[in-house]
């Protein structure tokens, strides 16, 4: 399985009595892009919109060149991970994971070895029975992204994954990430408020401004000499390791 | 943190002991100058109303909450179409209710004179009888316990995160995968709490088993206590039920806390969250069926309340000096409860959570251990002893002190107060703990303490949910028939008091429209509060 691209087309938004937000983005197959902006930018939005948790007004979401606007969330080609929720706290491990595989708990032998071989695979071999509460926050987002590979989609979305982490865990999961990324080429489009997350993932920067994509270009250029200046003001003096 | 010393707390604590254990004392006292009442109540008799209690108890509750799970699924399905937030707030209304609008309410619809009673009639091919004894109780607990589980269930579906019904969206499940993965598990998890709640309400329930049971084949031992107190003037008798029915609801609380969460009954259902699933047509029809039915099962007796009360003469009851009396009287009365209840809960409350804070940095003694047991369950201990026993006791205390007639308003208040207590506890207590949990510290930095962090921290935080309580309260004050059925005389009487009287001498019509006009002004009163709770908040 690898990525497709992602494209947004002049898709417009507001949320009940809002400003409307308005989208144009071109995300190519097996990217990694990072979504940026202060706080109520559209970075939620714009993920939920391809997601489809929410409906543009106008404009069109096409994954693989196909138009899923229409389409309700489970048809998409789609996978999400958010900053928490992300399991239920009654299901063990292997059976958060397996939900992936099957919405209804049917699994058959063979999914059932891949949801064991997808935890191995995020460092949790051996805690398929615990509950969610009996992990750590970080074991949370790991059982999250098994989940995301055994539903096996082309496409990424990820809301904060790793907000509430501290730094050095953050830094794991962004491998864990990227290695996992190497494997299976998804195209991945990943919100978040650090730049060294952005920095240390993301090949594409999307800053976005009061519901608009404001800039895009390389992550270099973000974190070059000539960034731009929106994208300087935001981070202000926060970026750990900039330049000047 | 300041060193400061409240008494309210201790102080709530010694009022409630006082008139608890005094009640008890009371009802000791009479019993051991004639104990051959004691022993003989434990007779064949006792057995089947203690059967009896259980068995309609389990019945309703099994009525009440099985039903509910499907109401509150189906509306949870459907966060937003016109009529939802009518139909939760018509589902608020049986809490607000006296039991004895209630009860004449449903034998209105389903009484032998009810508006349903020619069809009975037809369908059984004779003649209707009328809803009394055990069914006309199951339908009145119904009525009243139904929608009061749906909202608690639909309060535990809707603490469902966001995130999880946007998951179930994505990875495809269907209706029965989400009840069975989402659904069940939140209800599930509610549910014990639920039932034991509506349990407990249904085996405690007096005003309903009274005015639709009785006989002695329909009799609760709430009831019973009742009869050997007013009728056979049987003290020791009625200390032997009372013994009885506190251990049987101290068996009903054990097996509650034992259940685990307790419902804390605030529910907040103003704004559902979005779900994502889209029910079929099918399923949404079903769900509009469940829907309809239920609002029609709430709807109707209110409805039969109304049409019957309307018929009354209101102008004449209006204007006549008893009913004027009476209203007046149980303002004066629900005024007073509601207002000892709302302050003797924020003690209670306020204190509880003192002593959990000091308990977790330090170690404390085994009295303030002790204290704060007392404080956190003192509510739900209340619930434990029937009002009528605490009324009982103080006028066998009295009356051996040949006073019986003495401060009797003054002790209709108090029994009222303190049985309304729980409600008013459960109302603030989320509130203040959360309060609490926020501003502690802060308050504690910059040395605000006292009537200063009461007025400038507490008060702004708790004013709602006191209102609420100060309603809950009021409502069930004036409605409360448990306690003035005892105390009630020609010089103290209430309007429920009164309607007793009423229908006592067959005047139908004018027992109708009481039940409206303290429906309307128990209903209005609810209603006021709640808006002057939520203004400014």
């Amino acid at each position: 399985m690898s990525g497709t691209d992602v494209r947004l087309e002049d898709v417009r938004f507001s949320y009940g009595g809002g400003a409307e937000m308005r989208f144009d983005l071109a995300v190519p197959a097996s990217a990694i892009v990072a979504l940026m902006g202060p706080s109520g930018s559209g970075k939620s939005t714009l993920l939920n919109l391809v997601a489809g948790f929410e409906t543009p007004s106008s404009g069109s979401v096409a994954i693989g060149g196909a138009d899923v606007s229409a389409l309700p969330p489970a048809q998409r080609p789609v996978s999400m991970v958010f900053q928490e929720n992300n399991l239920f706290g009654h299901l063990d491990v292997a059976a958060n994971v397996g939900l992936g595989r099957s919405p209804s708990l049917r699994l058959t032998p063979q999914d059932r070895e891949d949801v064991l071989a997808a935890l191995a695979r995020v460092g949790l071999a051996g805690k398929e029975k615990r509950l969610p509460r009996e992990l750590s926050g970080g074991e949370r987002q790991r059982v999250a992204l098994a989940r995301v590979l055994v539903r096996d989609r082309p496409v990424l979305l990820l809301d904060e994954p790793f907000a509430s982490l501290g730094p050095a865990l953050r830094a794991d999961m962004l491998d864990l990430l990227r290695d996992l990324h190497d494997e299976r080429r998804m195209t991945v489009l990943i919100a978040t408020h650090q730049p060294e997350d952005a920095r240390a993932i993301a090949q594409t920067i999307v800053f976005l401004e009061e519901g608009r994509v404001a800039v895009t270009g390389p992550t270099g250029l973000f974190f070059g000499p000539d960034r731009p200046e929106a994208f300087a003001r935001y981070v202000g003096g926060k970026a750990a390791g900039m330049p000047g | 943190m300041p060193a400061t010393r409240p008494l309210p707390g201790p102080l709530a604590l010694a009022f409630v002991a006082v008139l608890v254990g005094g009640a008890f004392a009371g009802l000791l006292a009479e019993a051991a100058s004639d104990p051959s009442g004691a022993a003989g109540a434990f007779d064949a008799y006792l057995g089947r109303i203690v059967r009896f209690t259980l068995w309609q108890a389990a019945l309703s509750t099994l009525l009440s909450v099985a039903p509910a799970i499907l109401v509150a699924r189906a509306l949870s399905r459907h966060p937003s179409f016109p009529g939802r937030s009518l139909i939760l707030g018509l589902f608020a209304v049986p809490l607000g209710l006296p039991a004895i609008v209630a009860a004449l309410g449903v034998l209105a619809l389903w009484g032998r004179a009810g508006l349903f009673a020619p069809l009975m009639a037809w369908l059984s091919g004779g003649d209707w009888p009328g809803i009394y004894g055990l069914a006309g109780i199951l339908v009145a607990h119904v009525f009243f316990n139904l929608p009061l589980a749906a909202r608690l269930l639909l309060e535990a579906l809707e603490a469902v995160p966001l995130d999880h019904w946007r998951l179930s969206a994505q990875l495809g499940m269907g209706a029965r995968a989400s009840f069975r993965l989402i659904e069940w598990p939140a209800m599930r998890a509610a549910l014990p709490g639920v039932a034991a709640l509506v349990f407990m309400l249904c085996v405690t329930s007096f005003t309903i088993v009274l005015m639709l049971g009785g006989g002695p084949a329909a009799t609760t031992l709430e009831v019973a206590i009742y009869q050997a107190l007013r009728f056979d003037f049987d003290p020791a008798r009625a200390v032997a039920l009372t013994l009885v029915q506190v251990a049987l609801t101290v068996a009903a609380v054990a097996a509650m806390a034992r259940l685990g969460a307790s419902p804390t009954g605030e529910a907040s259902l103003a704004l559902a969250p979005r779900r994502y699933d889209r029910p079929s047509p099918a399923g949404t029809a079903l769900d509009a069926v469940l829907i309809a039915a239920a609002v029609l099962f709430v709807a109707g007796p209110m409805a039969a309340t109304v049409v019957a009360g309307l018929e009354a003469d209101l102008g004449r009851l209006a204007t006549e000096a008893r009913v004027r009396d009476a209203a007046a009287t149980s303002l004066l009365l629900a005024a007073a409860a509601a207002t000892l209840s709302a302050a003797l809960s924020l003690a209670l409350v306020a204190m509880r959570r003192r002593l959990e804070t000091a308990r977790s940095s330090s170690r404390a003694g085994l009295l303030a251990r002790l204290l704060e047991w007392a404080a956190g369950n003192g509510a739900l201990f209340v619930l434990v002893v029937p009002p009528t026993v605490i009324g009982a006791g103080w006028f066998i205390l009295l009356l051996r002190a040949a006073r019986a007639s003495a401060a009797a308003p003054a002790r209709v208040a108090a029994a009222t107060a303190v049985r309304a207590m729980p409600f008013a506890a459960r109302a603030t207590r989320p509130a203040y703990d959360a309060a609490a949990a926020r501003h502690d510290r802060l308050a504690a930095q910059l040395g605000i303490a006292g009537w200063a962090r009461l007025r400038l921290i507490d008060w702004p935080v708790l004013r709602r949910p006191l209102f609420t309580a100060l309603a809950f309260a009021m409502a069930l004050s004036l409605g409360d028939l448990g306690v003035i059925a005892l105390f009630g005389s020609e010089s103290v009487r209430t309007l429920p008091y009164l309607l007793m009287e009423r229908m006592g001498s067959y005047r139908t019509q004018d027992a109708a429209g009481l039940a409206l006009m303290l429906g309307a002004l128990c209903l209005a009163l609810m209603a006021a509060a709640n808006r002057l709770g939520r203004e400014r908040a």
